[in-house]
């Protein structure tokens, strides 16, 4: 069922018409077959970027659409209805393009990001490492000055698009700039060095390629650095909070198409001599689908909102983040509980569902740091950290 | 060189489609309505003689205030300017009718090409191109699957079921296109932001020197008097095969004709 949108702008609503044109026609037809062969679809992306899709929330001086995250995040949950990896793959390509677009000089804006956000490239984000996932601090990966430039080594984790982006946003100790220093580079796959590990073998979104980047003294050439040495850690953490708006819209949009798929089915099979639907029993499942579904995108908006009018929505993103992941678990585990052994079988995409959304717990944060966020808030408020 | 494209909106022919019971005109208010689909292959078609030769697109439509929606999206595919003929006078018009508005539209237009597309979802009738090129006394080519212009002839490949014919003709000229011709674009997000900033005129009756009573149900040439609707499908016919499926298959495609 086509999602009854209250949308800004004339243009917005266009946008969204749009999306779904192009996500039923070029998505849609490919999402079984390409998670079943573990298949990246660049060349959707770069479909995706022709229209514009890549740069959404960027503003039109570097050509991007200008458009506010209440409306960005809405094309990403209609693209996740289709295609969950593929609106993945949006949300991780803009939360790489942030660091230049917030942090990065005049120069570099200019130079680097009408490619990014004119859909062109695509984009990579590399701050977690085998064992620095929840706590970004500990990171090794490591780059020396040398020169005018730097020398880089090490390695970094469960990279979205490893392997496949044309740019990596990458964090890397900077010890030259002191003990405990973390900075942002900007760093391209010409870089010799700078490689791809095998792809991970994944439970679930299996099109889209998780893979390790080895930095192998890579010689990082002067002008790479984004932002201030040092100021590595507090860029990746502020790109986090717009990012986990990405997922959230993710997450919703992949539990509304698992609750289409249970309604769609509870209308048809009939048991007892009725439509599944019309016992109870299966309504209230459903129903608390539904519920489950539209109040986690209620909860991505509010962040949204707040953010495009300039609010604080830290707290506000990692409860969305919380809420609409949580929801999209729930979501379509009971889609495939609504279908019953029909389910459990590869003919019917609700267990690709129910895989696909698991790891939306965990990555972008998983939901016990949301919690740890929002409980650090919560404290906050009472007690004020400075005060 | 200027080119016109007529742009129908229609219901969506994936959605359950109905006739007003009032008048048995297509009940367009209540329908999810769309650019005609192989419309937007004769707008593709004018983009790319644009972006070849230069020039000038106009989207030309007749339709209901909702036909906007329509305009709006051939805009935003790259066309440059659009004219919308709009006058509650036109409700219910036949084919015959509606192409006096539109040859009263086009002679207030420089064109040396008219597009459109072969046929609509809605009325399926598809002598459009053949009525404007009576009234407007120059040459149709229709079912065009290739176009090329070179001077100021135009050339198609006009499709047929056992292949195609060879077709050319001096501009200005009508040609109306056939999916197979290319493949439409889908509109860029900033040709959505560029659409809202280029001239749609809206024209009535009056503008175009149509006299109403021309037009309309009530002196419509052809008028529907009843509708029933389409029955339901046949159960079809169970084949079990007891060692002679392959023949009975057979056997019912000869009754069919089909082999």
């Amino acid at each position: 069922m086509a999602v009854d949108r209250e949308l800004p702008t004339q243009e917005a609503a266009d946008l969204i018409a749009l999306t779904r044109e192009l996500a039923d026609a070029e998505l849609a037809p490919r999402a079984a077959e390409y998670e079943r062969e573990e298949r990246f679809p660049r060349e959707v992306f770069a479909k995706l970027g022709e229209v514009g899709l890549l740069g959404l929330p960027f503003g039109e001086d570097v050509g991007g659409g200008d458009q506010p995250y209440a409306v960005y995040l809405q094309v990403v949950e209609e693209l996740a209805m289709r295609w969950a990896t593929v609106a993945l793959g949006i949300s991780v390509h803009t939360l790489a393009c942030g660091p230049v677009d917030r942090f990065g000089t005049p120069e570099q804006r200019e130079r680097w990001l009408p490619e990014m956000v004119g859909g062109r490239l695509l984009g990579a984000y590399c701050l977690s490492e085998a064992h620095a996932g929840s706590d970004p601090a500990a990171m090794r990966a490591r780059a020396v000055r040398d020169g005018e430039g730097w020398v880089a080594s090490g390695e970094k984790a469960w990279v979205t698009h490893g392997g496949h982006a044309d740019f990596y946003s990458t964090f890397l100790r900077t010890p030259d700039d002191g003990e405990r220093s973390i900075s942002c580079f900007h760093l391209t796959p010409d870089l010799a060095g700078f490689t791809a590990a095998p792809p991970e073998q994944k439970m679930g979104l299996t099109g889209s390629t998780t893979a390790a980047m080895r930095l192998d003294g890579v010689a990082v050439p002067a002008g790479r650095m984004v932002g201030e040495p040092g100021r590595g850690l507090s860029i990746a953490l502020s790109a986090l909070d717009s990012g986990r708006l990405g997922v959230s819209a993710v997450a919703v949009g992949l539990a509304q198409s698992a609750l289409d798929v249970a309604v769609a089915y509870a209308c048809e099979r009939e048991a007892f001599g009725r439509r599944i639907v019309d016992h109870q029993g299966l309504a209230f499942l459903l129903a608390d689908m539904a519920a489950a579904v539209e109040s986690a995108r209620a909860t991505y908006l509010v962040a949204a909102r707040r953010k495009d009018a300039g609010l604080p929505y830290s707290r506000q993103a990692s409860i969305a983040k919380l809420v609409a992941t949580d929801a999209a678990m729930k979501v379509t585990t009971d889609a495939v509980q609504v279908l019953g052994g029909a389910g459990y079988t590869r003919d019917h995409p609700a267990e690709r569902y129910m895989r696909e959304a698991k790891v939306m717990q965990i990555f972008e944060g998983t939901n016990q740091i949301q919690r740890m966020v929002i409980g650090k808030h919560l404290a906050e408020e009472v007690t004020p950290a400075n005060g | 060189m200027n080119i016109v494209v007529l742009v129908k909106q229609v219901p969506d022919s994936g959605t359950q489609r109905s006739l007003d019971p009032s008048d048995n005109t297509v009940a367009r208010a209540a329908a999810d309505n769309v650019i005609n689909e192989i419309d937007e292959y004769a707008i593709e078609e004018a983009l790319q003689v644009k972006e070849a030769q230069g020039g000038e697109v106009t989207i030309l439509t007749v339709g209901p205030a909702s036909a906007t929606d329509a305009i709006r999206k051939a805009l935003s595919m790259g066309a440059d300017r659009a004219v919308h003929v709009q006058d509650d006078a036109i409700h219910g018009s036949c084919a015959i009718q509606t192409s006096g508005v539109l040859a009263a539209a086009l002679q207030q237009l420089e064109y040396d090409l008219v597009l459109m597309g072969a046929t609509s979802t809605d009325g399926q009738v598809a002598v459009m191109p053949a009525l404007l090129a009576e009234r407007l006394g120059i040459p149709q080519l229709s079912g065009a699957q290739k176009l090329t212009v070179e001077g100021s002839t135009v050339k198609v490949e006009r499709q047929t079921d056992g292949g195609f014919w060879a077709l050319e003709a001096p501009l200005p000229a009508i040609v109306s296109t056939w999916d197979t011709i290319n493949e439409p674009r889908y509109p860029s997000f900033k040709g959505i932001m560029a659409a809202k900033k280029k001239p749609v005129e809206t024209k009535s009756l009056a503008d175009l020197g149509v006299d109403p009573s021309s037009v309309g149900l009530a002196t419509a040439t052809s008028a529907v008097v009843d509708v029933t609707g389409r029955p339901p499908k046949g159960e079809g016919v169970k084949v079990t095969d007891e060692g002679d499926g392959a023949e009975k298959l057979v056997g019912f495609l000869a009754e069919q004709k089909l082999v």
